[in-house]
């Protein structure tokens, strides 16, 4: 189902919508949320609270804020982030953590190797170390572009355009 | 800018990414609405990152999905009871149908490999039986031989090869009290195709009457080559001739093989 199909189901707070929302893009938003709220029942936490985030506030939602996507995942940074400072973590999000979110893969309690997603994994443990940071950054945590170049130490006009080639690789391997 | 530069500009991954303010993103949204590969590209990386994150995500337990529902007081519809299950337990459904799949290939091939073997067991078991009841028989045989050839009630009367093959020897055992008669065929050549080695009890006076006792037949099948022919009650002599398949009815002397008086 594509966001143009999903958004007007759940504007009439259709209860199918909710479910098919959840399955579209509960996975993808855990990982992000868990990437930076480490405890998996705190995260769980952070999830069911954006969930209802965007349930509720779908009406201020309109395409010129980009993707519902996009949207969905700038909530989900933010009430991780939030958790985050309400336990006492004030500092920025650079000193979160120093490992990346490739390190999801490392608790085995955390995650299944499930059947679909054992390809993928495996290939992004082949990406450039370059591409996982920039990822990681960029897509993972939501650092600014100087922020992020800053980090990595790379000229400021390059990050956008190595994240580009990153995310090229990664199509190219899903053939998307 | 034209749009394949636009493409490669990294702005439209930031973009989906959302780290462009609010009117870069109002910018792209627009362009998105007016130009399909604009808008094409930004559903690609989207689906990139969507499902890159998706396979790095940690199991999310089952009851999430319930706690929410509860938290927006969601209706438990038929339809959404449904839906978790499958949500947290499809990968589970796919890795079993899949292993069932494997499964039942491999014990498809194992049923196959099976029933070939059992196959040839059977062949096998069968091939056995043949030669248990042959080596029974063939003990059978034996048995008989000896028992005619330890019969101390026998006559033993040794033929002497004749001018036909000087070489070619038998011995008959003639029981008299039974009147029966073996036949030791074992010096006698292997009969050509067509041809039949027959019996004749001889009286020598008056005058040489020679009576059929037999013939022997599947001379090559009988492993002991000890024939039991007919009875008879008075012979002086014994003789063997090679007669055409079916016999003769008195023999044939060119081909007397062996002779022996008792």
């Amino acid at each position: 189902m594509t966001q143009e199909q999903l958004i007007p189901l759940i504007l009439k707070k259709d209860d199918r919508a909710f479910t098919i929302m959840y399955d579209m893009y509960s996975k993808s938003l855990f990982a992000v949320i868990s990437n930076l709220v480490k405890e998996t029942e705190e995260a769980e936490d952070v999830l069911q609270e954006v969930f209802v985030k965007i349930w509720k506030n779908i009406e201020s939602y309109n395409d010129t804020k980009g993707r519902l996507y996009t949207w969905m995942l700038n909530i989900a940074r933010n009430t991780a982030i939030d958790k985050l400072r309400s336990k006492g973590y004030n500092n920025s999000q650079k000193n979160l953590s120093s490992d990346n979110f490739v390190h999801l893969l490392d608790d085995s309690n955390k995650l299944v190797n499930r059947i679909d997603t054992i390809g993928i994994q495996e290939f992004v443990k082949k990406l450039k170390p370059k591409c996982i940071q920039i990822i990681e950054l960029l897509f993972f945590k939501g650092y600014t572009q100087q922020e992020a170049s800053d980090e990595l130490e790379i000229p400021l006009g390059t990050v956008k355009t190595q994240n580009r080639n990153c995310i090229n690789d990664l199509r190219t391997y899903l053939q998307v | 800018m034209n749009t394949p530069e636009y493409l490669d500009s990294g702005n439209l991954e930031l973009y989906v990414f959302g780290l462009l303010n609010e009117s870069e993103t109002k910018e792209i949204s627009e362009l998105a609405k007016i130009n399909p590969a604009v808008e094409n590209e930004i559903i690609s990386i989207e689906k990139a990152v969507l499902n890159l994150s998706s396979s790095f995500s940690p199991v999310i337990s089952a009851e999430n999905f319930e706690k929410i529902k509860a938290k927006l007081e969601l209706k438990h519809g038929k339809v959404i009871d449904m839906k978790p299950k499958s949500n947290t337990s499809q990968y589970l459904g796919w890795a079993a149908s899949i292993a069932l799949l494997i499964g039942i290939g491999f014990q498809y091939n194992k049923l196959n490999y099976s029933n070939a073997k059992i196959n040839s067991v059977e062949q096998d078991k069968s091939n056995l039986q043949k030669s248990v009841v042959d080596l029974e028989f063939k003990n059978k045989e034996t048995a008989t031989a000896l028992n005619v050839v330890r019969d101390s009630k026998n006559i033993i009367v040794n033929l002497a090869g004749q001018t036909v093959n000087p070489k070619a020897s038998a011995k008959i055992y003639w029981n008299k009290d039974t009147q029966a008669v073996y036949v030791d065929a074992s010096g006698l050549p292997k009969p050509p195709e067509g041809k039949v080695y027959q019996i004749w009890s001889l009286k020598l006076s008056p005058t040489l009457t020679p009576t059929s006792i037999g013939l022997l037949d599947n001379f090559i099948a009988n492993n002991e080559k000890l024939f039991a022919v007919n009875q008879t009650k008075n012979a002086e002599a014994f003789g063997i001739t090679l007669e055409p398949a079916g016999g003769s009815k008195s023999p044939t002397m060119q081909q007397l093989y062996t002779l022996g008086k008792v």
